[in-house]
């Protein structure tokens, strides 16, 4: 058995309390405890982080990446749900 | 059908093309021609190799560093690289290459890392010199790809540059400390130099006439600038720090252009370097035997765990 038969792990980290966990990107380890490990140590040696996620990457569901994707098409027409959607007199204040 | 697919392509090319005219990033799963893919693993691939090997020239003295204070920080360096060898290895992946298939490759000579890992480090003052001209040079070569058009190499080379900047301020204290001591340490100094200045110029790669693939890798976005321009740019940097460290370069050409607002400098040995790519450096034998027997001593490391992994797995699975 090699290296390339531990599965891949995508790994997100949290910058700091108040912020999202955000993809860094991705290692291999043979189970998710390594995983956790691995990950602190290639990316957060430099205090880059505060808590960590980690997932196989096999487990991730994700749209189709273009941007032409029609699984987007339900928020291109809803141009009601943007605030400049509106037409308020400039006289109305705090609004 | 064909006469669909081709239609169908030529689509997805246009697309390709409209992403990298608008300046956006590519990503993983977009479309992207074949070699835009290959060229980018092979590039992505070489420069991981190259942070991996890269950690040998250093570690070198890792045992032999004077002070406990030098010693923690040229293991924080040397364990850098290797961090930057898994960004890298990461990118790679993205494109569908894998891990364990590049190191193979690098094991086998199939694929190549920069021939400046290949130079040895007798002295003392190479650790210093490394980091001032080597990851100076590096830097150079990388700032640039920060703005790769592929995404995740873009990325990857962000999380790198931050930290270069720290190997090549170590290495450039290291060495004003030398320069401060005794006339042996300055000595050591300038003699390293000496040895370090042509391999750091030929980093950059042979000259713009006799790089065939830097016009398609410029209109994809993978590469920013030309070799030379890359290369004036390093000289033209490293000049004025000599002169704050008190060393010379050992080039009679050496010397500041006022039409052109740069330095003339002499050709590096183009001849040298081919025999280097070629695998007869001093130590092309050496690194690769070191990497292929850290791999294989790291063999039965690699099948406990994915034994205590997959043990710990069925146990949970029978408690269930």
């Amino acid at each position: 058995m090699t290296d390339r038969d531990w599965p891949l792990y995508e790994v997100f980290v949290r910058g700091k309390r108040g912020l999202n966990h955000v993809h860094v990107g991705s290692l291999r380890a043979a189970d998710d405890q390594m995983a956790l490990h691995h990950a602190r140590d290639v990316y957060t040696r430099r205090n880059e982080g505060v808590s960590i996620w980690v997932v196989q990457s096999a487990t991730i569901t994700s749209s189709s990446p273009t941007e032409k994707d029609p699984f987007f098409a339900p928020s291109g027409d809803k141009v009601y749900r943007h605030p400049t959607f509106y037409d308020i007199p400039d006289n109305v204040p705090h609004m | 059908m064909a006469a669909a697919d081709t239609v169908a392509e030529e689509e997805l090319e246009r697309d390709f093309d409209g992403i990298l005219e608008a300046g956006q990033r590519i990503e993983p799963r977009d479309w992207m021609p074949q070699g835009y893919r290959s060229t980018l693993i092979r590039q992505i691939a070489q420069h991981a190799h190259s942070e991996i090997i890269g950690m040998q020239p250093e570690g070198n003295w890792l045992t032999r560093a004077p002070s406990l204070r030098r010693k923690a920080i040229l293991m924080a360096k040397v364990q850098d690289e290797a961090g930057h060898g898994l960004y890298l290895y990461s990118a790679a992946e993205t494109l569908g290459a894998d891990r364990g298939d590049l190191t193979v490759k690098l094991i086998e000579g199939k694929q190549k890392y920069s021939s400046i890992f290949n130079y040895p480090t007798p002295s003392y003052a190479d650790v210093g010199v490394i980091g001032w001209l080597v990851d100076g040079a590096a830097i150079c070569n990388q700032v640039p790809l920060c703005r790769s058009s592929y995404g995740p190499y873009a990325r990857a080379m962000i999380r790198v540059c931050k930290e270069e900047s720290f190997h090549q301020r170590q290495g450039f204290e290291l060495l004003m400390t030398m320069m401060r001591g005794t006339d042996a340490q300055r000595e050591m100094v300038q003699e390293s130099v000496n040895r370090w200045w042509w391999p750091a110029l030929m980093m950059f790669g042979p000259p713009d006439d006799q790089s065939p693939n830097t016009e398609q890798s410029m209109a994809w976005g993978i590469k920013r600038h030309t070799n030379d321009e890359l290369r004036q740019r390093f000289v033209d940097m490293s000049v004025p720090q000599a002169e704050v460290l008190g060393v010379t370069f050992p080039d009679p050409d050496l010397a500041w252009n006022d039409e052109r607002g740069a330095h003339d400098f002499g050709a590096p040995d183009w001849d040298e370097f081919m025999q280097v790519v070629k695998g007869n450096g001093p130590c092309n034998a050496e690194r690769v035997a070191n990497r292929q027997e850290a791999h294989e001593d790291g063999a039965w490391v690699r099948e406990a765990a994915a034994e205590f992994a997959r043990k710990n797995l069925a146990a949970e699975r029978a408690d269930r």
